[in-house]
C-alpha cells in the first residue's frame, strides 16, 4: 500500500507551479482546438443548413433533402458531439501541461 | 373526457406532490447552497437540470407546432436553440466557473472592476429574467384552464405558490433537483405520443428515423406534404419564406443569445469545476436533442396527419354535440379528437360552402378551418395516436414541468440579482450572510408576485418575448464575456461602452418593430432609466466616485416618465416589415447589436488605459482549470 502511496506522490505538484511559456502553449493548444471545433460548428448550421442549403438539397439522406436535413436534424447531432470531443480532447491538453483539475 | 379529466388532475397532483417533496428535502442553509447548490451537483444531473431550464412551455407545447405551419424557417429555433451550448462549453462556460462566484454581474463586476457595469449588467439580467418569466406563468395558466377547466387566474396563482414553495425553500439546490425530476415527467411525456405517431404514420419507432422514412405510400413524407401542401395552396414545406440573411441572423442572435442568457450560464455555476461545466453543456445539450430532434418529425406527422384525416373529411353534427359516439362514425368522417380539441376552443370549422366537409386552404376566403392554435399539434397527438386517456394527463403534466422549470430558474436569476449583486455588493455591503438569505428569499417572493400580476395581465411586451431576452442577451452580455475571458486587454470603458450600445441599439429596434414608441412605452422607460441612474448614484456614493449629476438625471428621467405614462408625450408609430435593417427581423436584430457591441467596446478600450495588473492577472487565472485561488480586485472578501 504504502508504494503505491509513495509512487503517487511526486505527480501532485501542489502549488501548481507553471512558467509563462507552458500557460501560452497550453492557451495556443486551446484555441487551436476551439478554432477547428467552432470552424465544424458553423460549418454545419450556417454552411450546409442555411448558406450551401439550395445546392445541398439536391442530396438527400433517405426521404429528406441533405440541406433541410442538417438545418432540422443534422447540426443538433453534430453539436452534441463537437462539446463531447472538446471535453474530452481538452481534458487531454490539461493533462499534457499538468492543469488539469482532476484532483481539485 | 371525464377519465381524461381525472388522469390530468392525478398527474398533476403527483408530480407537484413530487417537486414539494424534493424541496423538503433539498433545503438550502447557506448563501452558497442558496446560489449555487454548494457548487456540488454531478455533471450529469446538471445537464438534466439545465435541459429542463431550458425548454420552456414554448419549446414543449408550441415548438413542433410552429415547425409545422413554417416548415423550413423553423429551422432557425432548432438551430439557434442548441446551437448556443457548443459556443457556451467551449467558450464560457468552463472560465465562469473557474471564476468561482455566483452570478453574472458578479462576473462582469469583477473583471470589470466597476460598480457601473455591474448595475447595467443586473438591470439587463432582470429586465431579461421579467420579460421571460411572464410567458411561462401565462403558459402554466393556459395549461391548467384548458385541462382542468379552472379560471386562468387560479392556475397562474396555483403554478406560482408551487414554484414559491420550491424557489424560497430550497434556493438553486431546491431547483436543480426539482428541475431534474421535471426533466423526467416532462421528456417522458413527449415522447411517449411521439413514439406512437411515428409508428402509425411511418411504421418506425424512432421519430428522427420516420421524419426521413416514407409514408404509407412508399414516396418519402417529406416529399409526400410537400405536393400535398401545394396542391392547397401553401409554401412547400422544405421551403421558407424569410430571406436568407434574416434566417441566417434570427439562428446567430438565437445561439449567441442562448450562451448569454443568466439562468442558462449560472446552471454552470453548481458543479464543482471547469472540467465538469464541459461536460455538463455536453449533457444538457444531449437532454435538449432527444426534444429538439424529436419535435420537427412531430411537425411533419401532425401536419401530414391533420390534412390526412381532416381535409376533405364529413363533419358529424351529432358527433360535435357528443349524441353519437366520434368511433361510430363511417369511414371519411372527421376524427374523434377533432371534436374533443373544438370544444376547447383551439380547433375551429366553419362551413363556408355548405358541403358539411371540411376543406382546409391556404386561402382565407376557402379555408374552413377556422381557428387552428398552434399548440393543438402536440396537445391533440396522444389521441390522434389512439393512446389511452392518461396519456393527454401526461402531456398536461409535462408542459406544466416544462414551464415551472423554467419559472424557477429565472426566480433564482431574478432573487440573486437583487441580494447578491444589487444588495449585497452594491447597496449593503456589511450585510451577513443570514441578511443576504432573508434578501433573496423576500426578493423570490416579491419576484413571484409580480410574475403572477403579470401572468394574469398579460403586458404586451411579453408577445416579443423572445427577440427580447436574445436580442439583448447576445448584444449585451455576450460580448463583454467573451472578450473579457479572452482578450486581457479588455477594460472598464470599452465593458460599458459596448454592453450599453448593444443594449440600446437592440432595444430601439425591438420595441420600434414589436410593440411601437407610445408615449406609456416612452415612460416606462424613461422609468427604469431613472431607478438605474438612482442605484448608478447609490451605489458609486460609497467608493467616493458619485456625481450629483446622475441623481439630477434620475429625478429629470423620472420626470419624464411620468409625463410619459399620462399620455403627454408624442406616439411614435409602430415600424413596419418594409422599413427593416436589410430585411432583417427584430428576432434577428441580436446579431446586428452584438457586431456593434464587439466593435464599439474594442475601440473603446484601445483608446482608454489598460486594466490593472490584478485584473490581467485573474484573467489569466480563470483560463487555467488547476491554479485555485485568484486575487479580485476591489474589497470583495473572500468567500
Amino acid at each position: 500500500m504504502t508504494d503505491i502511496m509513495d509512487t503517487n506522490t511526486p505527480h501532485q505538484t501542489e502549488d501548481h507551479d507553471v512558467t509563462e511559456d507552458v500557460t501560452k502553449a497550453y492557451w495556443r493548444e486551446n484555441l487551436t482546438l476551439m478554432g477547428i471545433l467552432l470552424s465544424i460548428w458553423f460549418a454545419v448550421s450556417f454552411g450546409a443548413g442555411i448558406l450551401a442549403r439550395d445546392w445541398l438539397d439536391q442530396f438527400s439522406i433517405g426521404g429528406a433533402p441533405l440541406g433541410f436535413w442538417f438545418a432540422q436534424q443534422g447540426a443538433i447531432f453534430v453539436f452534441v458531439a463537437l462539446i463531447f470531443v472538446y471535453s474530452f480532447r481538452m481534458h487531454q491538453i490539461e493533462k499534457k501541461y499538468g492543469m488539469d483539475d482532476d484532483n481539485d | 373526457m371525464d377519465s381524461t379529466l381525472l388522469w390530468t388532475a392525478f398527474f398533476v397532483i403527483a408530480t407537484f406532490g413530487l417537486y414539494i417533496g424534493i424541496a423538503v428535502w433539498a433545503r438550502a442553509g447557506s448563501t452558497d447552497e442558496f446560489y449555487v447548490a454548494g457548487h456540488d451537483v454531478p455533471p450529469m444531473f446538471n445537464g438534466m437540470a439545465t435541459a429542463a431550464d431550458w425548454m420552456s412551455a414554448a419549446s414543449f407545447l408550441s415548438m413542433a407546432g410552429i415547425i409545422a405551419f413554417s416548415g423550413y424557417d423553423g429551422s432557425v429555433y432548432l438551430m439557434g436553440w442548441t446551437g448556443g451550448y457548443v459556443l457556451l462549453a467551449l467558450l464560457l462556460a468552463p472560465y465562469l466557473r473557474k471564476f468561482g462566484k455566483f452570478t453574472v454581474p458578479d462576473f462582469v463586476g469583477d473583471r470589470y472592476y466597476s460598480q457601473a457595469a455591474r448595475i447595467v449588467a443586473v438591470i439587463c439580467a432582470l429586465f431579461i429574467s421579467f420579460t421571460y418569466i411572464a410567458g411561462q406563468m401565462r403558459g402554466v395558466g393556459i395549461a391548467f384552464s384548458n385541462f382542468l377547466h379552472v379560471p386562468i387566474e387560479v392556475g397562474v396563482i396555483v403554478g406560482a405558490i408551487i414554484v414559491l414553495f420550491y424557489a424560497v425553500l430550497g434556493g438553486m439546490k431546491g431547483i436543480t433537483y426539482t428541475q431534474v425530476a421535471q426533466y423526467c415527467v416532462l421528456i417522458f411525456a413527449f415522447m411517449v405520443p411521439a413514439i406512437f405517431l411515428s409508428l402509425q404514420i411511418t411504421g418506425t419507432p424512432i421519430p428522427q428515423l420516420g421524419f426521413i422514412g416514407n409514408a404509407e405510400n412508399g414516396t418519402p413524407l417529406l416529399l409526400n406534404l410537400d405536393r400535398t401542401l401545394v396542391d392547397l395552396g401553401f409554401q412547400p414545406y422544405t421551403e421558407g419564406l424569410k430571406s436568407k440573411l434574416d434566417v441566417f441572423a434570427i439562428a446567430l442572435a438565437l445561439m449567441v443569445g442562448t450562451a448569454g442568457l443568466p439562468h442558462v450560464i449560472i446552471r454552470f455555476f453548481t458543479v464543482p469545476k471547469a472540467s465538469d461545466a464541459r461536460k455538463s453543456a455536453g449533457w444538457a445539450l444531449v437532454f435538449i436533442a432527444v426534444l429538439y430532434t424529436t419535435a420537427p418529425a412531430v411537425a411533419v406527422f401532425a401536419r401530414s396527419n391533420f390534412i390526412d384525416t381532416v381535409n376533405e373529411s364529413t363533419y358529424s353534427v351529432e358527433a360535435a354535440r357528443g349524441e353519437i359516439p366520434a368511433a361510430d362514425l363511417p369511414e371519411g368522417s372527421t376524427p374523434g379528437w377533432f371534436y374533443n380539441w373544438e370544444r376547447t376552443g383551439l380547433l375551429g370549422f366553419t362551413d363556408h360552402n355548405g358541403d358539411g366537409r371540411i376543406q382546409y386552404r391556404a386561402d382565407p376566403a376557402t379555408n374552413e378551418v377556422t381557428t387552428l392554435d398552434r399548440d393543438i399539434f402536440v396537445l391533440a397527438n396522444p389521441e390522434i395516436g389512439n393512446l389511452p386517456g392518461w396519456v393527454i394527463g401526461l402531456v398536461v403534466a409535462g408542459g406544466l414541468a416544462a414551464a415551472l422549470s423554467t419559472a424557477a430558474g429565472l426566480l433564482m436569476v431574478i432573487s440573486s440579482a437583487v441580494s447578491h449583486d444589487l444588495c449585497k455588493k452594491v447597496l449593503v455591503p456589511g450585510m451577513s450572510e443570514k441578511q443576504e438569505l432573508l434578501v433573496a428569499r423576500s426578493a423570490a417572493v416579491a419576484a413571484v408576485l409580480i410574475a403572477i400580476l403579470a401572468g394574469i395581465y398579460p403586458p404586451g411586451f411579453v408577445a416579443a418575448v423572445v427577440a427580447f431576452a436574445f436580442g439583448l442577451a447576445a448584444a449585451s452580455f455576450f460580448p463583454v464575456i467573451f472578450l473579457g475571458i479572452f482578450w486581457k486587454r479588455m477594460n472598464k470603458e470599452g465593458a460599458i461602452a459596448g454592453m450599453s450600445t448593444g443594449l440600446l441599439m437592440t432595444g430601439a429596434y425591438i420595441v420600434h418593430f414589436k410593440i411601437g414608441f407610445s408615449s406609456v412605452v416612452l415612460g416606462v422607460l424613461a422609468v427604469i432609466l431613472a431607478i438605474a441612474a438612482a442605484i448608478l448614484f447609490l451605489g458609486t456614493r460609497q467608493e467616493g466616485k458619485s456625481t450629483p449629476a446622475l441623481m439630477y438625471s434620475a429625478g429629470g428621467l423620472a420626470l419624464v416618465g411620468l409625463l410619459g405614462l399620462i399620455g403627454v408625450l408624442p406616439n411614435i408609430p409602430m415600424g413596419t416589415t418594409d422599413q427593416w435593417f436589410l430585411g432583417i427581423s427584430p428576432e434577428g436584430f441580436g446579431t446586428v447589436g452584438m457586431f456593434f457591441s464587439f466593435a464599439v467596446a474594442t475601440a473603446v478600450a484601445l483608446a482608454t488605459k489598460t486594466p490593472p495588473q490584478d485584473v490581467q492577472d485573474m484573467v489569466e487565472d480563470i483560463r487555467i482549470p488547476s491554479i485555485r485561488a485568484h486575487p479580485v480586485h476591489g474589497n470583495a472578501p473572500a468567500e
